[in-house]
């Protein structure tokens, strides 16, 4: 099976690392996968984009072209990706950041995901590996072990700790989310 | 984790596999002006190279980095650079000097959409005819053309070995997508790849003609500096290495470079295909646009197009023979490229009129799509 996922947000949140995580975790579960990701203007400020796709199978095609996952930390980036999400897909909105979620775009989960980094870590720059944590849980895309290995791996020297933590809150909040309907709709 | 080589599956760059490769394929001299989409290339090796006793060096300009590449292999050392288009542009005086002399090297040529300074973080496959003719004069060069992160360090371990022992510049053609993406690659260890080096003599100092070349047309090479005392000069010149104007000798020289090309085609055309057995209707493409092709085809096959991909890995020699006997069996030839027609050319010459040859072009600096090609194989 062939699982398209797209992270956005603005320059500087960190999503490309998420994403480069993402795939590294999916490579230890031993399933193949590619990360991709916008370079240029777009890459500072503005809507970025990191994707990975993650399959059984060699990949052939190795862009994203519909996500099934798809997460939004800024309005710029909802604006833009929002309605590319397959139909049924999951969308995981960081309700902190952004109000207005197209109510067409697949399965929307609004979770604040910069809210529980700070929460967890006092810091927003673990937002991303936050983010990945709820990501997966939501989406089931790679072991919790892998993830947490890639995650350590390839954060910077000296803050695994910190990045575990904010992986672990933020799949508790995904899971809480679930179990609660939490804003789910 | 025990023993000396951990063999691993690693989550690799484009650009990282290539130098990666590259360190493990024994390269230790890297001159080279950074430029976007090539740029991680000369990051990495620049970290790398001093720690394996190897030697960096940014040069001021691309002219003068392709110089010094040449003078690293000329000492003996197993050298590369990398650019983009517009610094492919400018090394290609150098890398003719290098072909006529025959001093092994590899250039790494991570291609945006051109001409001139282009759309420098966008993919494009403009460079296929300047890999073979940008320098003027017949030369010999090779080209090889990836289109994975891992065929990137497949392919670099094979272009510094031709490189070396046909004593010939090796262009490893790159797409953006391809150079910028991360993918699993298995990284072999040292004992494990086919490691080669230049012919080097075996005569005396004294007897010693550098352009003296055997049966195979690869003349032995010394290195600078240990004695072996040899004149390189980018004037037609005997086997002395001294210049000459006669016109049996330069006949010669001539036709020696583009045979020893010739002679060992068969050890350096690779490619790849899928669906091609019974296929009707074929797309060729290389690099990034390989693998849309190959997904297309796959769709097509489900649909019950009768559809083939053929994928060369190596653009120069052009794989002409594999080509004709395709179009000598399909109805039909589909070239998608990312330029306004290069590859589609040496399709045409292959394919000599015993199929139709229809081109996809598209330049506007996005990758071509799996769909696209779809829509093409499903035009009959």
């Amino acid at each position: 099976m062939r699982r398209e996922i797209r992270l956005s947000g603005y320059g500087g949140q960190g999503l490309i690392l998420a994403g480069i995580i993402l795939a590294e975790a999916a490579m230890h579960d031993g399933h193949e996968a590619v990360q991709t990701q916008s370079y240029g203007p777009e890459a500072r400020g503005g809507a970025s984009k990191a994707e990975v796709i993650i399959s059984d199978e060699p990949i052939d095609y190795p862009k994203v072209t519909a996500p099934d996952v798809l997460l939004l930390m800024s309005e710029a980036a909802c604006k833009r990706y929002a309605c590319t999400v397959e139909p049924g897909g999951a969308v995981i909105v960081d309700s902190g950041l952004v109000e207005n979620v197209p109510s067409n775009a697949g399965v929307v989960y609004k979770i604040p995901v910069t809210d529980i980094s700070v929460e967890a870590t006092g810091r927003a720059i673990t937002a991303n590996i936050a983010a990945l944590g709820v990501v997966n849980s939501v989406a089931k895309l790679v072991s919790p072990e892998s993830l947490e290995r890639a995650v350590a791996a390839r954060v910077p020297r000296g803050t695994a700790e910190a990045n575990l933590n904010a992986l672990r809150a933020g799949m508790a909040a995904a899971q809480e989310a679930g179990s609660r309907a939490f804003q789910r709709e | 984790m025990a023993g000396k080589c951990d063999v691993r599956a690693r989550l690799l760059q484009g650009n990282e596999s290539c130098a990666e490769a590259a360190l493990l394929a024994g390269v230790r001299f890297f001159a080279g002006y950074p430029i976007t989409p090539s740029s991680e290339i000369a990051e990495i090796l620049s970290a790398r190279l001093p720690q394996l006793g190897g030697k960096f060096i940014q040069m001021e300009d691309e002219i003068a980095s392709m110089a010094a590449v040449i003078g690293a292999s000329l000492a003996g050392m197993k050298a590369m650079t990398a650019t983009s288009g517009p610094g492919f542009s400018l090394k290609q005086e150098n890398l003719g000097f290098a072909s006529f002399t025959e001093v092994p090297c590899v250039i790494v040529n991570v291609q945006r959409t051109g001409p001139s300074t282009g759309l420098p973080t966008s993919p494009g496959q403009g460079d296929l005819m300047q890999a073979r003719w940008g320098t003027h004069g017949d030369h010999p060069v090779v080209a090889l053309y990836p289109s994975s992160v891992a065929e990137t360090f497949d392919l670099t371990v094979k272009a510094v070995n031709i490189a070396e022992t046909l004593r010939v510049p090796v262009i490893l053609l790159m797409d953006e997508v391809v150079a910028h993406m991360r993918e699993r690659v298995i990284v072999p260890c040292a004992d494990e790849i086919e490691i080669a080096w230049r012919p080097r003599p075996t005569v005396a100092p004294s007897d010693y003609l550098p352009y003296d070349a055997g049966p195979d047309g690869v003349p032995a090479m010394a290195d600078f500096g240990t004695g072996y005392r040899w004149h390189v000069t980018g004037l037609y010149h005997d086997i002395t290495g001294f210049p000459t104007s006669a016109p049996a000798k330069v006949d010669h020289l001539v036709r020696r470079l583009e045979g020893k090309i010739a002679n060992h085609r068969r050890d350096i055309t690779f490619t790849w295909d899928e669906h091609m057995d019974d296929a009707k209707v074929a797309v060729v493409a290389c690099g990034i646009v390989a693998r849309s092709a190959r997904r297309a085809v796959r769709l097509a096959r489900g649909k019950g197009i009768a559809a083939g991909v053929f994928q060369p890995k190596t653009i120069w020699p052009f794989p002409y023979e594999q080509i004709a006997e395709i179009a000598a069996r399909v109805d039909r030839i589909i070239v998608p490229e990312m330029n306004m027609g290069q590859l589609i050319g040496e399709v045409q010459r292959a394919a000599c009129g015993k199929c139709e040859v229809i081109g996809h072009f598209r330049v506007d600096g996005e990758p071509i799509t799996p769909e696209e090609i779809l829509a093409r194989l499903e035009e009959v």
